[in-house]
């Protein structure tokens, strides 16, 4: 069906040899996952509220629909109805630019996520750097943010949380580096490929402590509890959001989910077999699960990650900002720095339990 | 004319046009936006010369690293109107020269030799089976391993050097050891004293 619609598009929009065409299929495609991704992004909220409720005794939203269930929609409402504030020295074109700068990247980098076998917008060859790349653009929001608002808690907020993106930046470049090296390719691809026949040949067991550091890593880079220092309403308020009110300030807030789903992805693509099925290889219970589409595996192991944002936001207390970037730079950094040389030997040697 | 060379020429005048405004622009973190626009787009091209690990590479280094940094000094500096445009005259001789010097070498370059536009021409097209990222690392890692590696090294020692600059031993600066922090135990911090009621009522 949907290739008999492309044809359809080409024979529809005929100039340029169906360059146009080619552009048309490839917005529609990027909008029927983003749809999916906002509405998803909405009932993290939800699950958010609903998770740490339960785990401190209280019931959470229920009080929007059944369950409280359009809780979501209630919030989203009521930010596009708030009055957008601008403070009256900033700079009123950067003001505005910084939440798009935040939530651009955020969005971009979902082109090349292999959502399934062959189930993707873009198989581009250097995917891996890519997302690194895109990635990193994030933190312009945030500097943005925190310089345009002409207020001191922003800046603060800013220049810690930018210091600190940029420094795990690096960790998690490195522990990427590890899982280039064994999978032998920066194709997205090509790594989940790799993984391919049951829980024992995912990567979350030859590189074990990599991906401990990767969650963590990943917690400092989506600014989630317990190193959200951007925010840390107990020591500066609101932080590069003090002065955001009304819709800019939602696009902060979707992006910062948005990127807390893409690194569940991300490590659920680089540790644990991506879209495989887990019992890959079990006689029976391969045939038992046959059934499952790999989208569904994929889905369910990300929001395991997603529930481990919540868990770890509701029982750790948050770290001060030195000891903090003491654990980059003073642990993380030299440990990763060590695996990749073990690695390296190791995938040269032979040795080791590369599949 | 072909779709990508109308895509060639929206980078090129992004391209252009951004740069333009950067010099010209007196607003310093509005010039590092523009030059993050520059290099977006010079990364454009290149992905249209088909070296998608250089254009990655730009926006991952240049963008993602360099400019950061610039914006993180461009926030703590005093970017007063005035201050800056005060001696704009004085250096003006010299930049007329410099960049009389610098069009004078390109037109040179560019319009003799090997790299005139006749003699270059147009870059081998390879389509969409073709791996930069395998190419460049086939040359880099077996001919070129040995510049590569003085390369990498002159780096390091670069970065090592910059740190021993700057880094001064403060006589008075206040530092925490984090490690006795985080080693410290319930007991070093808490004592319990055992209260009997006796002395408690007496005290009342």
């Amino acid at each position: 069906m949907w290739q008999s619609f492309v044809e359809l598009t080409h024979q529809l929009i005929p100039w340029f040899n169906g360059s146009l065409a080619d552009i048309l299929i490839i917005v529609i495609k990027g909008l029927a996952l983003i749809f999916p991704l906002i509405i998803m992004m909405a009932y993290m909220t939800y699950a958010e509220r609903k998770v740490i409720g339960f785990m401190q005794l209280r019931i959470g939203p229920n009080r929007v629909g059944p369950f409280g269930l359009l809780q979501p929609f209630a919030d989203v409402f009521k930010m596009l109805f708030k009055e957008i504030i601008f403070p009256s020295k900033s700079n009123i074109y950067l003001f505005l630019l910084a939440p798009i700068l935040a939530f651009v990247p955020a969005v971009a980098v979902w082109a090349v996520v292999p959502l399934g076998e062959d189930f993707y917008i873009a198989n581009i060859d250097v995917s891996l750097l890519y997302v690194m790349a895109i990635g990193s653009v994030g933190v312009y929001g945030i500097v943005l943010a925190g310089w345009a608002s002409n207020s001191k808690y922003p800046l603060l907020g800013a220049l810690r949380s930018t210091a600190l993106l940029i420094s795990y930046e690096l960790v998690i470049g490195f522990v990427l580096v590890t899982v280039v090296m064994v999978a032998s390719s920066v194709n997205l691809n090509t790594v989940v490929e790799r993984q391919s026949g049951g829980i024992l040949n995912w990567y979350w067991i030859p590189l074990f402590p990599m991906m401990i550091v990767f969650w963590i890593g990943a917690l400092v880079e989506t600014n989630r509890a317990p190193f959200d220092v951007v925010e840390g309403e107990s020591e500066i308020v609101g932080g590069t959001h003090v002065e955001y009110s009304g819709m800019p300030f939602a696009l902060f807030f979707m992006a910062e989910y948005f990127n807390m789903i893409f690194m569940a992805m991300l490590a659920v693509l680089m540790f644990f077999g991506g879209w495989h099925s887990p019992f890959e290889g079990i006689p029976f219970l391969e045939g038992l699960f046959a059934f499952v589409p790999d989208l569904i595996w994929l889905l369910v192991k990300m929001s395991f990650f997603l529930f481990l944002y919540f868990w770890i936001r509701a029982s750790f207390p948050r770290f001060r900002y030195d000891q903090i970037m003491r654990l980059c730079w003073k642990v993380f950094l030299p440990l990763t720095i060590v695996w990749i040389f073990v690695v390296a030997l190791m995938t040269q040697l032979g040795i080791g339990p590369w599949f | 004319m072909e779709f990508t060379s109308i895509l060639f020429y929206v980078f090129s005048l992004f391209f252009v046009g951004s740069s333009f405004v950067m010099i010209t622009s007196r607003n310093t973190a509005k010039a590092a936006l523009w030059l993050i626009l520059t290099f977006f787009s010079a990364a454009s091209l290149w992905l249209l010369l088909e070296a998608e690990f250089l254009a990655i590479t730009l926006i991952l280094i240049y963008v993602g690293a360099v400019m950061v940094l610039f914006m993180f000094v461009i926030k703590m500096l005093d970017t007063e109107e005035s201050t800056l445009r005060a001696q704009f005259t004085r250096y003006l001789p010299l930049g007329i020269f410099v960049s009389l010097v610098v069009i004078v070498q390109m037109a040179l370059v560019l319009n003799a030799g090997p790299f005139d536009l006749e003699s270059v021409g147009m870059p081998e097209q390879h389509g969409a089976s073709y791996s930069n990222i395998t190419a460049i690392a086939q040359q880099l890692y077996t001919i070129y391993v040995y510049p590569f590696e003085l390369a990498a090294i002159l780096l390091l020692i670069a970065i090592i050097a910059a740190i021993t600059l700057v880094h001064r031993t403060q006589v008075n600066s206040k530092k925490q050891n984090i490690t006795e922090q985080i080693n410290v135990q319930a007991k070093d911090r808490m004592r319990f004293a055992s209260i009997n009621k006796k002395s408690k009522k007496e005290s009342k």
